[in-house]
């Protein structure tokens, strides 16, 4: 007998056991968060609200325990978003005078700043894949956290905004393309941080990157062409809290499945230069393939679990709305059809165990599927989901 | 399934695979049933059928398909039910096949499935173990039984549940953890089957059936209801459908209309709606921000009427009808409306009475009768604008009325005139929109408003232009400034005058062209134009001093005179406008309809469960992965020790399993700790996330 069991580390602590102190200490801080809301506000609050509250609270102390960087990135967003918030007071047009609202605290500010370093981050990571050095790929990381943060508090200031322009107006800022492009960003960008702090793999930014800078370019045409950045009132329909849970819901399940098509392109990209240049230095900067099947899987899996709800909570509100949990209206079917195709790119997994450049071609096709859910049914269908019209 | 089948198969060798079976029929029909290649096939047929269902417009009136297919293709998409894909027959069948392909499949895995669960399969053999791509030998000092308790210990804190077999050569260890993953599979599917079970019993199947059997009709025209024949009625007794009914305020419904095909069936309701009142709440903007019903739900069964007011997104569920705000409507305005004559009547106004949705007929002047047919009438209307400092603005219009002008053969355009002047340009208007068919755009008259924003400037200055008198009286007046050196001149002068301005009257500068052309030979008719312009126009001006004399105007402005050019191009449009009369909304009484979009769906609740299986069984799934490990514990042939053969295997995530199969390892065999994890695989990230 070599050595005590009592001195062998088996014995795995309970997960709240596994919590340090500052794990604790962000928890106490959500804790807070609450109490303090519903102490100022409660009086003005339904029980749906306040559901809101505890589950958006929650949310946010388990991904902080679940995953660090979430703690300093909800404190710093958070913080931002409460400094905006403040230095308007109750006037939309201390936009005007306001230097730190200007270039800082609004939200059209934070949607450029998440932008200018979203695109940052994209040149950054892609000087990674050509370089010998990290150093790059680690900027480009930064770049994408302050991205992502810029991003999510625009999205929190705006928030506010809508209210001070009429507070009968009020909605969560996710009801039109201009807004739900922001989410998508900064939402795409932070599941790709996780992926990469998980896997340590930092060079799949470059192919990530990419599709979120395409993105913004998207958002940025979009509000300088249709002035979309303005804020309109919600059409009746959409003036549900159902609307709260089920469009972020989605956007985890496109951001998934934009990763998984971007690694896809990597894993071809890796998978030719293996056969005609196995030796060059950029073929060795690229992810392996296993790795990479291994988070295009988890990114697919994600996101399909996501859209799964998110549809399932959109038939419940269709209930609520149209007189009908399902209509076949264009949007929903569209969102079938993205779902079929990815429940059968898992049955070919899971059952056939296929792997390789079929399921990354797959997984590409998949995005197309997915961006014609998103935008092309907007754009070249009719139907009841009529908002957020090109 | 190849990742399960090793699981259980190398381990025991047991004929789990299908191949190892003799085919029974029986068995090939399930195999048939329950595959991947099936299934497959189903699910991107059902992604095809979907894609046309969205690229073809459904549910479209089927006049109107004939016309954009041409009565070849529309025959055959007709035949195909590709108007209503969803509802298709080929198309349920598809789903059907799915169910039953999926059931197939979970019958099947069921038994294998249940033996993952409970069967530890503590018959394994050295030989076998080696062959894993996880497994580890170790020999040790320590006695067997000393090593079987620690294995256990390690085995249960790692989350392991464990069975033991010991016959006096060896101990066996079999152990599985993440069982709930099994259960993901049978969740999953099952979902699925419970989810299609409950749309297929709210889906219009049951009608569908009905209309096979002979029992149903659809009815394509739109006619009241109560001379829609039997046949087309559908009883209490349907227990799932879903549509509409508009019903305006303080009238009532018993029936709600199900939209079938080309056509419709009658729903007979067990209650009566009565609509008190609709209101819309709007934004400053004028948007609407909600809508809402005060209903009154007459039941036999009920002692008192039941008062709800729904609105949107807030239906009323009453004994299992759910009753929802969909829309709204006109449901009968009372229009009150001056027919004014755009002639010589001008100042005679006839007061046509009317309703929105009725028909009404209106002499005109010259002895002939028009048909006005009231289509809507809208109490707000606002348009968004950008104003000068591309700021969007919204433009109120306040109410319009839409109707149709029809002659003695039914033809006529369509029109839509607002009741208060608007703001064009810095001057006002009443718009008058008009347009061939409900599917073109708007083209605007535009009748300039006087001072007081009335039309009254403007009846005055038409009707006098139309008088052959009066156009005398003011060519000779005209003819007498231009200062004709003789009597003959100004005579031919004020001649040409009253003329020119005839012809404008009567059909705008087009008439007056086609006059001088007629009249002027071609070289000399572009200065004859020239010439011609000038005196019509000074012919007009002075009609228009008379006017403001008699209105009592003395000085003319900019803005009077920009109200000429206004009324000359009002005139000159009229011919185009193709209506005598310009009709003026004096007063209505708005009467709303609230469109109700009324359902009885028994299989929601069936969906929203198999919905909940579906996801809590993806959730189990992705992210509890089934483990099993077997260990073979011997005594060791050349002394104390233990002789040890440890294997494992997981049906997914190798990679991570690999690295805790190392671990597991490093504790059992080796005795060692791990050493505590890295922070990047620390303790929140030991998920398979
Ligand atoms: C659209 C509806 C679906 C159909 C028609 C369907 C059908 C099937 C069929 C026919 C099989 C093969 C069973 C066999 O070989 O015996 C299968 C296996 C499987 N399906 Fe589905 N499925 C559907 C949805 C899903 C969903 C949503 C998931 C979860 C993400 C899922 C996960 C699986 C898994 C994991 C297996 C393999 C089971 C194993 O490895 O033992 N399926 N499915």
């Amino acid at each position: 007998m070599s050595v005590p069991h009592e001195a062998l580390d088996f014995e795995r602590p309970g997960f709240f056991r596994q919590l340090h102190l500052r794990d604790w200490a962000y928890g106490a801080l959500m804790l807070a968060v609450a109490v303090i809301s519903l102490g100022l506000y409660g009086e003005h609050m339904d029980r749906y609200d306040i559901g809101g509250l505890i589950l958006a609270v929650g949310t946010s102390a388990w991904l902080g325990w679940f995953w660090r960087p979430w703690q300093v990135f909800s404190i710093v967003v958070g913080a931002l978003a409460l400094f905006g918030i403040w230095l308007y007071g109750d006037s939309l047009a201390a936009n005007e005078t306001n230097f730190w609202l200007n270039y800082i605290g609004s939200g059209q500010a934070g949607v450029m700043w998440m932008s200018v370093f979203l695109y940052l981050s994209t040149v950054a990571y892609l000087a990674g894949l050509f370089s010998q050095s990290d150093f790059p790929s680690r900027v480009g990381a930064a770049f994408a956290w302050i991205g992502a943060g810029a991003g999510s508090m625009a999205l929190l200031v705006r928030w506010r905004e809508i209210y001070l322009h009429d507070p009968s107006w009020g909605y969560i800022p996710v009801a039109n393309l201009y807004e739900v492009f922001i989410l998508f960003a900064a939402m795409t960008a932070l599941m790709y941080l996780y992926y990469e702090q998980r896997t340590g793999s930092r060079t799949m930014g470059a192919f990530v990157m990419l599709i979120i800078a395409a993105s913004v370019t998207f958002l940025l045409w979009y509000m300088f062409s249709r002035e979309a950045h303005l804020v309109e009132p919600l059409v009746p329909a959409l003036n549900s809290w159902w609307m709260k849970i089920h469009v972020p819901t989605n956007f985890v399940g496109y951001g998934g499945f934009a990763i998984a098509a971007m690694l896809g392109v990597a894993f071809l990209i890796r998978h030719r230069l293996e056969r005609t240049r196995p030796d060059a230095a950029i073929t060795r900067r690229l992810p392996t393939k296993d790795a990479l099947d291994s988070v295009m899987y988890k990114a697919i899996a994600i996101g399909f679990a996501f859209f799964t709800i998110a549809t399932v909570l959109g038939a419940m509100w269709a209930a609520e709305a149209w007189g009908g949990y399902w209509s076949w209206d264009p949007k929903e079917t569209w969102a079938l059809i993205v779902w079929l195709n990815y429940a059968a790119w898992l049955h070919m997994r899971f059952t056939k165990g296929w792997r390789g450049p079929t399921m990354a071609w797959w997984a590409i096709v998949g995005l197309f599927l997915t961006t014609f859910a998103f935008l092309g049914v907007n754009m070249f269908l009719s139907g009841l989901h009529s908002y957020g019209e090109l | 399934m190849a990742d399960n089948e090793q699981v259980a198969d190398a381990a025991t060798g047991d004929g789990r695979t299908r191949a190892s079976r003799k085919p029974r029929r029986s068995r090939i029909l399930v195999d048939f049933m329950g595959s991947m290649n099936l299934a497959i096939t189903l699910l991107v047929a059902l992604a095809i059928a979907s894609v046309i269902g969205t690229v073809l417009v459904q549910n479209q009136p089927y006049t109107e398909y004939l016309m954009d297919f041409g009565p070849f293709w529309h025959e055959i998409f007709a035949g195909m039910g590709l108007y209503q894909v969803y509802s298709a027959t080929w198309f349920l069948l598809v789903v059907a096949f799915l169910v039953v392909s999926t059931s197939f499949c979970v019958y099947r895995q069921t038994p294998g499935l249940l033996k993952d669960l409970r069967r530890y399969n503590l018959q394994v053999r050295e030989k076998s173990l080696r062959a894993f791509k996880a497994s580890a030998t170790g020999e040790l000092d320590q006695p067997r039984d000393d090593f079987v308790q620690h294995a256990h210990r390690v085995l249960k804190a790692q989350g392991f549940r464990a069975r033991e077999k010991t016959n006096d050569g060896e101990t066996v260890i079999a152990a599985m953890r993440g069982r709930w993953n099994r259960l993901g599979y049978l969740l999953t599917h099952v979902g699925i089957v419970v989810i299609c079970v409950g749309a297929l019993a709210d889906g219009t199947t049951l009608l569908k059936v009905n209309e096979w059997l002979g029992k149903l009709e659809i009815e394509t025209r739109s006619v009241p209801v109560s001379e829609v024949p039997p046949s087309a009625w559908v009883s209490v007794n349907n227990p799932s459908f879903r549509g509409s009914v508009e019903i305006p305020e303080g009238a009532s419904a018993d029936v709600v209309f199900l939209p079938m095909r080309d056509g419709y069936l009658v729903q007979q309701l067990p209650f009566r709606i009565e609509l008190e009142e609709f209101r819309i709440e709007r934004f400053s903007t004028g948007a609407e921000q909600s809508y809402e019903s005060d209903l009154v739900i007459h039941d036999p069964e009920r002692e008192e009427p039941l008062r709800h007011t729904i609105s949107v997104n807030y239906p009323l569920i009453y004994n299992g009808y759910a009753i929802f705000q969909a829309s709204f409507a006109d449901g009968g305005t009372q229009l009150d409306i001056a027919a004014i004559p755009l002639g010589a009547e001008a100042l005679r106004a006839l007061d046509v009475p009317g309703r929105v949705f009725q028909e009404v007929e209106v002499p005109t002047p010259d002895g002939d009768t028009r048909t006005i047919e009231f289509i809507n009438f809208q109490s707000e209307n606002v348009v968004p604008l950008l104003n000068e400092e591309g700021e969007r603005e919204n433009r109120h219009l306040g109410p319009s009325f839409d109707f149709r002008l029809m002659d003695r053969t039914g033809h006529g355009l369509y029109y839509r005139n607002y009741m208060r002047p608007a703001l064009q340009e810095g001057a006002m208007y009443f718009l008058s929109g008009v347009r061939q068919s409900p599917a073109e755009e708007f083209s605007y008259l535009f009748l300039p408003a006087d001072a007081d924003d009335s039309l009254d400037r403007f009846r005055t200055f038409l009707a006098m232009l139309h008088n052959a008198e009066v156009r005398q009286a003011i060519a000779r007046q005209v003819a007498g400034n231009e200062g004709a050196s003789d009597e003959q001149g100004s005579a031919a002068i004020a001649q040409t005058t009253a003329e020119l301005m005839r012809f404008f009257a009567e059909g705008g500068y087009a008439t007056v062209h086609r006059e001088i052309e007629s009249r002027v030979p071609e070289e000399q008719r572009e200065r004859a134009t020239e010439l011609m312009m000038n005196i019509l126009h000074a012919g007009l001006q002075g009609l228009y001093m008379e006017v403001l004399q008699e209105e009592g105007v003395v000085s003319i402005q900019a803005e009077e005179q920009r109200w000429l050019e206004d009324a000359v191009s009002a005139i000159n449009a009229i011919s185009l406008y193709d209506s005598p009369f310009y009709f003026h909304l004096e007063d209505f009484e708005h009467r709303e309809a609230s469109g109700l979009q009324i359902a009885r769906a028994p299989g929601q609740g069936t969906v929203y469960f198999g919905s909940v299986m579906l996801i809590a069984g993806i959730f189990l799934l992705f992210y509890v992965s089934y483990q099993r490990l077997w260990i073979i514990a011997r005594r060791r042939v050349d002394g104390d020790g233990t002789h040890v053969v440890m294997a494992g295997t997981s049906n997914r995530h190798q990679v991570e399993f690999e690295k805790r199969f190392a671990h597991l390892k490093r504790w059992i065999i080796d005795q060692k700790p791990v050493g505590s994890p890295t922070d990047h695989d620390g303790p929140h990230s030991n998920k398979n996330a």
